[in-house]
């Protein structure tokens, strides 16, 4: 290579035209991108679409059939009138649909951690935080796609939730989507290596599920154990169902939105922190192989 | 703005993994339009100087700036003027060629009108254009790597850096990835760091870098670092021996 040449193909990147914009319109860009990956990988990997879908027609074919006679639930809001156990169950296990696929999303993050591709997020030239809110947001889009395929389904076996409702839980489930999803994310950050996730399973998910308003009503619970009912009480997955029950029968929980919403900040402030290059635990995390102690 | 800066300069930079030191007042500099080699055995802290530069570790010490934009202070604006390939394969392996590379020109703001006409124009450059709508899955080692170089430009940035591009390919794959990078340097001006343990793919005129246990043994022009007699790898060998065994 002549150095005549060098000189003057080192002046030219400073005329350069760059492609990329660093603006709001570049963010929603770089936002779409990666909801569309998410997205991409969820409807390739036909199995998980069709896992997530049959886990909670599982407990909705089999599990509340058979409790149908044994557990009958009186009339408590929103329902106006007793209702079968089947019905009580759909919005607790739309959300559950999202509880694992916040687990999932969280899964997903350490495998991309591990192979690298977070990485390649990371060096995108957005700020930290939005870039994990658009990773937060795409598992969200996942688990919205799966909670409606879900509800399709229990639309035609047992159901009474009227045709508005369907909408209106829609800004519900992007409630407690964001808020199982910032818990995930958070998770994902302290979880070190894959074969960790087995513990999250069961220190979080199942007592997450069981311990909440999705199979039982709360009253019932508060007969046998106050301190149980506490318990589920303080679970924001509770609010969870809550809010997204309440809102399939087009009516407003308040308590439970701050407490979802509360939770979702409360966890991706978390996330954020713990991602942060400088200051959590990516710094302490251990460093490439072999350069490590 | 930022004038005549170097593409990278690194200035006192140090990094811990709790006790251990990984890096300890690293300087160096890649200089506009030139091909820089980072030589260092296994371990050197060619990976953490890497993941310094490019954010992944905050560096609490030292200094670190791209064409003249601090890292810690303007990460945006220097992160837009890196590409980077990374010494693991980082492609999604069930998406398509395309869908990957739309992907990164996503992260970077990059709409998918333009995006689509700037990937034409790399896949031809690095000869993978019939693999366009192919997953990943179906390519060689070799031509992962390509793909990589290409989504690595997809936001035409200024400098790259490269974390042992080469390893684990054929001679073939490896002589045809030195060929695109030191064409993007001679045709477009592009400055490249190079990481690498492999003589084959310096050139005496490249400026080098060698790292040793974390800090920087050597550097200058590549056939500088060699003694009257000594091939580059003599000279890489006896800069990184032990202390004891250098005096002698």
């Amino acid at each position: 290579m002549s150095s005549s040449r060098t000189v003057e193909a080192a002046a030219r990147p400073e005329t350069r035209h760059r492609l990329g914009r660093l603006d709001a319109v570049g963010y929603l860009i770089c936002l779409g991108g990666i909801v569309r990956r998410e997205l991409l990988r969820f409807f390739n990997q036909k199995e998980r679409f069709f896992s997530a879908l049959v886990r909670p027609l599982v407990w909705l074919f089999i599990f509340a059939a058979g409790f149908r006679n044994t557990l009958g639930v009186s009339i408590e809001p929103p329902y106006q009138t007793y209702v079968l156990y089947e019905v009580y169950v759909v919005p607790g296990l739309a959300v559950m649909i999202q509880l694992f696929n916040g687990m999932q999303s969280s899964l997903s993050m350490v495998y991309d951690r591990e192979v690298g591709s977070m990485k390649v997020l990371l060096t995108s030239p957005y700020p930290r935080w939005t870039l994990l809110l658009a990773k937060l947001i795409a598992g969200v889009s996942v688990s919205i796609v799966q909670a409606y395929a879900f509800l399709a389904v229990a639309y035609f076996w047992e159901s009474d939730i009227p045709a508005l409702g369907y909408l209106a839980a829609l800004p519900a489930f992007l409630a407690s989507g964001l808020m199982l999803g910032a818990i995930g994310l958070f998770l994902s950050s302290l979880v070190r290596q894959l074969e960790n996730f087995a513990s999250v399973m069961n220190f979080v998910i199942f007592p997450m599920f069981f311990a909440s308003s999705a199979l039982y009503p709360l009253w019932r619970i508060r007969e046998s154990s106050e301190t149980l009912y506490w318990i589920c009480e303080l679970n924001p997955f509770s609010h969870a169902v809550q809010l997204v029950r309440f809102a399939l029968y087009l009516q407003f929980e308040p308590l439970a939105c701050a407490v979802v919403v509360g939770t979702a900040l409360a966890f991706f402030g978390m996330a954020v922190v713990a991602y942060d290059p400088g200051r959590g635990l990516m710094a302490r995390r251990g460093g490439p192989a072999g350069e490590t102690p | 703005m930022s004038g005549a800066a170097p593409a990278l300069e690194v200035a006192g930079v140090g990094h811990r993994f709790g006790a251990r030191a990984a890096l300890a007042d690293v300087s160096m500099r890649v200089e506009r339009g030139r091909f820089a080699a980072l030589l260092g055995p296994n371990g050197a802290g060619k990976t953490t100087l890497f993941s310094v530069i490019t954010r992944l570790y905050d560096n609490r010490q030292g200094r670190v700036a791209i064409f003249g934009h601090p890292l810690d202070r303007e990460p945006s604006r220097a992160l837009a003027r890196l590409g980077v390939v990374f010494q693991a394969r980082t492609l999604d392996t069930d998406l398509t060629v395309e869908q990957n590379l739309l992907y990164h020109a996503n992260l970077h703001g990059i709409a998918r009108g333009a995006a689509r006409v700037r990937i034409a124009e790399l896949l031809d450059r690095v000869g993978l254009s019939d693999r366009r709508g192919d997953k990943v899955r179906t390519l060689s080692g070799g031509q992962s790597r390509r793909i990589e170089i290409a989504r690595s430009l997809v936001h035409r940035p200024e400098l790259l850096l490269l974390d042992e591009p080469t390893v684990g390919l054929d001679l073939e794959s490896r002589a045809d990835i030195v060929a695109i990078v030191r064409a993007l340097v001679r045709d477009e001006g592009l400055s490249v760091l190079w990481a690498t343990h492999i003589f084959e793919e310096i050139d005496p005129a490249d400026d080098a870098v060698v790292l040793h246990r974390g800090q920087v043994v050597a550097s200058g022009r590549a056939g500088d670092l060699a003694r009257p007699g000594e091939t580059l790898a003599d000279a890489f060998r006896r800069l990184v021996a032990d202390p004891g065994r250098a005096a002698a």
